[in-house]
């Protein structure tokens, strides 16, 4: 039997399960919000066309719009600046072997509970490496806070001094990035940096590391607590926006039962 | 005193609203422009200074065809009174007495006009211009001092948008002028206010504010979202009486200052496709309770920057939506005509908030904004300004459009 034909196998029988990580693309799902003289992230918006009415009658359509980076989205290279000129850095010339592999997750969920700007730190990645091995070369690393729990205003956090959630520490990321090379970073908040990430050195730690590195981010994502540590893929393929810096897209991950959940 | 009226039975069928007589002759159309601005003016020659009434296209002293509308003393006494107490008229029927006054007034001419409750013939009066359910200049002649009993009484009532006793829609509570306008309405008598709520998902500081008001209450709404129009409107669009449209994005600048139109666009969801949507969720629903008694449905309330008829450099784009909105604006008000629900454009002039901060003073206070559109209501002027600049601008424009949006280009000296 091919590897293929073992997976369907197993996909039927479910004893591999299909974990969708995505949120739903509503108007009410929070947006990245910046100082409102800089453009903005468009949220979601749904306009129907026609609804087996006057407008068509046999069938029911809507027209969308958001931004690229609106709902559970996928980061290309080249939404960052350190990314502009990373060969291959867009969605639609990525080569599409990226979207398809393995998935390590980072439960930090303990510390985003406990501090909501707890930082990522190496020293989290290490204990996690002594117990799991190391992070493997090409593998997406999720960072589980369970942050998809927060509702309405508690996502994003606002306060006067901007945004408060967990995110990942500049130390973690180039080690992530340049001792561990992985393929990308993918988290449950608005975004892959923590909200208060403008602060750290460099800003946005993730989002100049990763995308320098012509590494990818996941953000926005959910059921995060229903991977393993270790041996989950995933399937994130963002839309073939000609030229575009990223895409909301539906993020999919294949859990082999037997290896239980956490 | 009026009082909100019971729970509506269910069993009895809403009275459909039908339009008072509505024609009128171009002449008298120009009274009915002069009533929606709150103003009474006449016919004067400009050839022998007759005052006249009604409306005609030439002088009937001396059949000049000089005649200018001119504001006019409004002051007379009431030398003739009838009650009509049958009529075939449909919209008459249901209010029916109906007291009808031949007023002398100080000016000149004698006119009719329909009655106040607490006058009749041989007091002094002072006559005001209303806009009727037609959307035409009715005359109604009121007692000389103003207050409480005025506003209360039927005809007055019928012939203005007031909030009293009425439910009342602020459409974006997180404008500035939106406290403000919450906390007027309630004074005025507002029985209650619905505060539009968008982007839930974001902090909103002046919610306990709101809320020590009493009869105020939050309602998600964010009119860049049909979904979130349309849902409000099955819950509440049965409820509001009068719809107060503030939603607004503005951005300073002309057409070159940006590389893009991402703003622009934000300007016509939230302004021009926001109005569009408003109107398709609750339109409807308040044009079928026009004539639904004490607390009928009245007004739909535009508020709109005065570029929309004199264009500013300083918000070319605010300017153009809500020039957009006006040219809507118009249209609904032609829809609405015969409902009861009349349509008001506020104009407003630089508001002294975070988008108008560079410009220089007088700027326009969020209260002062939020008086200027309750008292529209309590008087029933369909058009209206707020703040000075506005107010002069209005003025130039209302004299010569085309030198008003010259001079605000720039290069015309003071």
């Amino acid at each position: 039997m091919s590897t293929l034909s073992d997976l369907a196998q197993a996909l039927a029988s479910g004893r591999v399960q299909v974990v969708d990580l995505t949120h739903t693309l509503s108007a009410d799902f929070p947006v990245m919000v910046l100082p409102p003289e800089m453009g903005q992230c468009a949220p979601f918006r749904k306009v129907e066309v026609s609804a087996y009415d006057h407008r068509g009658p046999a069938w029911r359509w809507n027209e969308i719009t958001m931004n690229e980076h609106t709902g559970t989205h996928f980061d290309a290279p080249s939404h960052w600046i350190t990314g502009k000129d990373v060969p291959n850095g867009t969605v639609d010339s990525i080569p599409v072997s990226a979207f398809v592999g393995p998935v390590v997750v980072i439960d930090f969920s303990a510390e985003a509970a406990a501090d909501e700007d707890a930082l990522l730190g190496v020293e989290h990645i290490e204990a996690w490496e002594e117990r799991h091995g190391p992070v493997p070369a090409g593998a997406w690393v999720f960072l589980r806070t369970d942050w998809s729990r927060r509702k309405g205003a508690a996502y994003l956090n606002l306060r006067e001094d901007g945004a408060h959630s967990p995110g990942p520490s500049a130390e973690a990321m180039r080690y992530l990035v340049n001792v561990r090379g992985i393929r990308g970073f993918g988290t449950e908040t608005i975004g892959t940096d923590a909200g208060q990430g403008g602060h750290l050195d460099p800003p946005y730690p993730a989002h100049a590391i990763l995308h320098g590195a012509g590494r990818y981010g996941l953000q926005c994502m959910c059921n995060l607590d229903q991977l393993p540590p270790t041996g989950a893929i995933i399937c994130a393929a963002p839309l073939k926006i000609e030229n575009g810096s990223g895409s909301p897209l539906r993020v999919l991950a294949l859990v082999e039962r037997d290896r239980g959940r956490k | 005193m009026n009082r909100l009226p019971p729970k509506k039975n269910p069993l009895k069928r809403t009275q459909v609203p039908v339009s008072p007589p509505g024609m009128r002759s171009r002449a008298a159309t120009a009274m009915t422009v002069a009533a929606a601005e709150g103003r009474f003016a006449l016919q004067h020659c400009g050839e022998c200074g007759a005052v006249q009434y009604p409306p005609r296209e030439l002088c009937r002293g001396c059949l000049s065809d000089a005649l200018e509308w001119r504001d006019t003393d409004p002051s007379g006494a009431v030398i003739a009174e009838t009650t009509t107490r049958v009529t075939p008229d449909t919209y008459f029927r249901g209010l029916m007495p109906v007291r009808i006054a031949t007023v002398l007034l100080d000016a000149g001419p004698s006119l009719i006009a329909r009655l106040h409750g607490a006058v009749g013939r041989g007091d002094r009066v002072r006559v005001a211009a209303r806009i009727d359910a037609a959307g035409q200049a009715i005359l109604l002649a009121l007692p000389e001092q103003e207050g409480t009993e005025v506003r209360d009484d039927p005809t007055v009532r019928e012939l203005s948008t007031d909030p009293r006793l009425r439910r009342v829609l602020i459409v974006d509570g997180r404008a500035p002028e939106a406290l403000a306008l919450a906390r007027g309405l309630l004074e005025a008598g507002a029985a209650h206010v619905f505060v539009g709520l968008s982007e839930i998902w974001k902090p909103f500081a002046l919610r306990d504010q709101f809320v020590a008001l009493g009869a105020c209450s939050f309602v998600k709404l964010d009119v860049t979202d049909a979904d979130s129009v349309q849902d409000l409107a099955a819950e509440i669009g049965g409820k509001v009486e009068i719809l107060i449209d503030n939603a607004r994005f503005t951005r300073p600048g002309g057409v070159l200052g940006r590389a893009d139109t991402v703003f622009a666009r934000q300007e016509l969801e939230n302004g021009v496709l926001g109005m569009i949507r408003l109107a398709q969720g609750f339109g409807r629903a308040m044009q079928a309770r026009g004539q639904d008694g004490v607390n009928s449905a009245v007004a739909w309330v535009s508020i709109l920057p005065i570029g929309a008829l004199v264009p500013q450099m300083s918000h070319a784009m605010a300017s153009a939506s809500g020039a957009a909105v006006l040219a809507l604006s118009h249209a609904l008000r032609g829809e609405m005509r015969g409902s009861g629900v009349r349509v008001i454009n506020i104009y407003a002039g630089p508001v002294d908030d975070e988008w108008h901060q560079e410009l220089p003073q007088p700027k326009l206070a969020p209260k002062a904004l939020a008086q200027a559109v309750v008292k529209a209501l309590v008087e029933g002027r369909e058009e209206a300004t707020a703040g000075e600049v506005a107010r002069d601008l209005y003025a130039r424009w209302r004299e010569d459009p085309a030198l008003a949006i010259r001079e605000a280009l720039g290069g015309t000296t003071a």
